[in-house]
């Protein structure tokens, strides 16, 4: 029996500057499955759309045409603040450059998603981001703001923040492409084992063939198609 | 370090009004000055109007009561004759049934004293000097609630009985008089009497020091040959700036005529509006000035912070929730900077109010602060502040995160 899909995305097409003389289709229909709790690598050249793919699963854009489902709902016939409270809940992300807020601390950042859901901290939400810092090895920098921390602290205290909520997916888009190898390789561990410990799917776009490898699974897409075939062959 | 329980949005709003140091203190100063020059100006205006409309009716009645002018009537209807119709001359006369008009004008609503009064023109004369006066026949009791003479008197007391009178410093310094001696009185209509000063007072004003005599209604009347009769009544109403409404109302009961401070002193009235209309002014240009000011400071501050509202809108924030953000921003500006500003406008009033006085080296101003108006313009202040906060808060919440987060 199959998994059941935490994400599921049919013949998904995306276009930028519709009605425009610079109209282009980035996105040629993509059919793609991802499962709950599976680990997969999202590669592909420069320019293949990759990150365009991303923002859509992410719910941060909406696709011109096609069907995507994620956790089994249906995307197309949510309204904007339906789709940030999907978001929210169901979806953490990990973006290459870290992009943590400089005016909060660490422990601030990482309780950032519960006090958006929530509305303020609660009880619960400081032990749990102090945990999750402890987890990610960065203990003790729990009241450092993020210009006083390294690369990879920084990176590491972005995937404490894409965790805080238990979310069922992560979303990574080159989360190690900043970083030298051996952060590089840490960062990819840490996603490793939450995947492992918390069941959460991920979907890691990246460059290097050496972490995509180390994936459950490869997704290749060039020019816009995915390459197993499953988008239809270009004209 | 942490505010574990403030909501989201405080928690954001106060952390980059903190971060954003410089602007915070700039933006802040801003405001801080226009909220203190508002309240300032209002508050020295406020009390230099007061105290400009309270020299001018301390010496005289809010509405005055009078027989209607005389008028000659043409017998034949006008256009089929030529004719010339001269005015006529206004003799003195009694205001009609006036212990009705004066019942009448205390029942109205907003009034609050009412004194008859007969006055008329005559000499005062001691040895061989003799001076025109303006003679007034008032129920002592009465009239010290139009005009508060107890506060001008220099030497005895306000009370008129029998031949007892009152004159001002300069007929008393003219004539060379002072309390307890005498002098005559005469009128045109031929009649005299020997009166007996019992008190001098001087009511800040030369001509009227110089030309004011009080006696009882019974002697006035009888030395201007108005028996029984009063020629004005004189009234004080409760909100001075109602007095023409007050005015326009007892006209149109009695059919007398009736004339409120505000048309007798048109002009003062006008200049005070005028001064009003310039306060109005500035105080508006202060506003537009502190709310571009605001709006600026926002306006650069979310396109700092772009890259942050996409995150935060990529964590699920709801563009309502990052607009309320930058509207927090905009209402604690406007709150903080007019607590300040009160607190400017207070050091200033106290400074200013110590260094300018009045020639007799009485304060010009106090430096009393109305609650009401501090309480107003910190209200307008956070209203202000958010209004100018709305363009700006608008732009972040619409920020496609996408786009935010690539920049």
């Amino acid at each position: 029996m199959p998994m059941a899909a935490i994400v599921e995305l049919a013949a998904i097409r995306k276009s930028y500057g519709i009605g425009t003389p610079v109209e282009a289709e980035v996105l040629h229909g993509i059919d793609l499955r991802i499962g709950q709790g599976e680990f997969a690598a999202l590669t592909g050249p420069s320019g293949s759309g990759k990150s365009t793919l991303l923002n859509i699963v992410g719910l941060l854009e909406r696709p011109t045409a096609g069907r995507l489902e994620i956790d089994g709902r249906d995307t197309s016939v949510l309204a904007e603040s339906d789709l940030t409270e999907l978001r929210g809940r169901t979806i953490g992300f990990v973006f290459q450059f870290h992009h943590l807020l400089p005016g909060f601390t660490a422990l601030e950042n990482v309780m950032m998603p519960r006090i958006i859901e929530r509305g303020a901290a609660d009880d619960g939400a400081q032990a749990a981001a102090i945990e999750l810092l402890r987890r990610v090895g960065l203990r003790g920098a729990e009241y450092k703001r993020p210009s006083q921390l390294s690369g990879g602290m920084q990176q590491r205290v972005a995937i404490a923040r894409a965790l805080s909520m238990s979310p069922r997916l992560i979303l990574a888009d080159e989360p190690t492409g900043n970083l030298d190898t051996h952060s590089a390789d840490d960062v990819f561990a840490l996603l490793r084992e939450f995947n492992h410990d918390f069941g959460s799917a991920c979907l890691i776009v990246t460059h290097d063939p050496r972490l995509a490898q180390r994936c459950d699974r490869q997704v290749e897409i060039v020019d816009g198609r995915l390459t197993d075939g499953s988008s239809p062959p270009a004209i | 370090m942490t505010r574990p329980r403030l909501p989201f949005e405080w928690l954001v709003a106060l952390r980059y009004l903190r971060e954003g140091r410089l602007q915070t203190v700039l933006i802040l100063a801003g405001v801080t000055g226009g909220v203190a020059v508002i309240i300032f100006l209002t508050t020295l205006i406020t009390q230099l109007q007061a105290s400009i409309v309270e020299r001018t009716l301390g010496s005289q009645a809010h509405v005055v009561l009078r027989p209607p002018e005389e008028v000659n009537r043409p017998v034949l209807p006008p256009g089929e004759t030529a004719a010339i119709v001269q005015p006529r001359a206004q003799r003195p006369r009694s205001v009609d049934q006036w212990e009705a008009v004066t019942r009448l004008a205390a029942g109205q609503p907003g009034v609050i004293a009412v004194s008859p009064v007969v006055s008329g023109a005559g000499f005062a004369i001691r040895g061989t000097t003799n001076k025109a006066i303006a003679l007034l026949g008032v129920d002592a009791e009465r009239y010290r609630r139009i005009v508060d003479m107890d506060r001008y008197m220099l030497r005895g007391r306000f009370a008129v009985a029998g031949t007892d009178t009152v004159i001002g410093i300069e007929l008393a310094a003219d004539l060379g008089v002072t309390l307890g001696d005498k002098l005559r009185v005469t009128t045109a209509e031929g009649r005299d009497e020997v009166l007996t000063i019992v008190g001098v007072f001087d009511i800040g004003n030369r001509d009227l020091n110089r030309r004011w005599l009080f006696t009882t209604i019974k002697l006035a009347q009888s030395l201007l040959a108005l028996p029984g009769g009063v020629s004005n009544i004189d009234l004080k109403v409760v909100d001075i700036f109602a007095a023409d409404r007050v005015a326009d109302r007892l006209r149109a009961q009695t059919g007398l005529t009736v004339d409120s401070w505000m048309q007798t002193n048109a002009q003062l009235l006008s200049a005070l509006r005028n001064q009003s209309v310039s306060n109005s002014l500035i105080r508006s240009f202060v506003v537009v000035i502190v709310a571009v000011g605001i709006a600026s400071v926002l306006v650069v501050s979310v396109v700092q912070k772009q890259r942050e509202i996409g995150i935060l809108r990529a964590m699920g924030a709801s563009p309502g929730r990052i607009m309320t953000v930058f509207l927090l921003q905009g209402a604690i500006y406007g709150l903080v900077g007019s607590a300040m500003g009160a607190g400017l406008a207070d050091g200033l009033l106290h400074f200013f109010s110590n260094v300018y006085r009045n020639a007799d080296g009485t304060r010009l101003f106090t430096a009393d602060l109305d609650g009401a108006l501090i309480l107003r313009v910190c209200a307008l202040a956070i209203v202000v502040g958010l209004l100018a906060a709305a363009l700006p808060a608008r732009r972040a919440a619409r920020m496609d995160p996408v786009q935010a987060i690539k920049m």
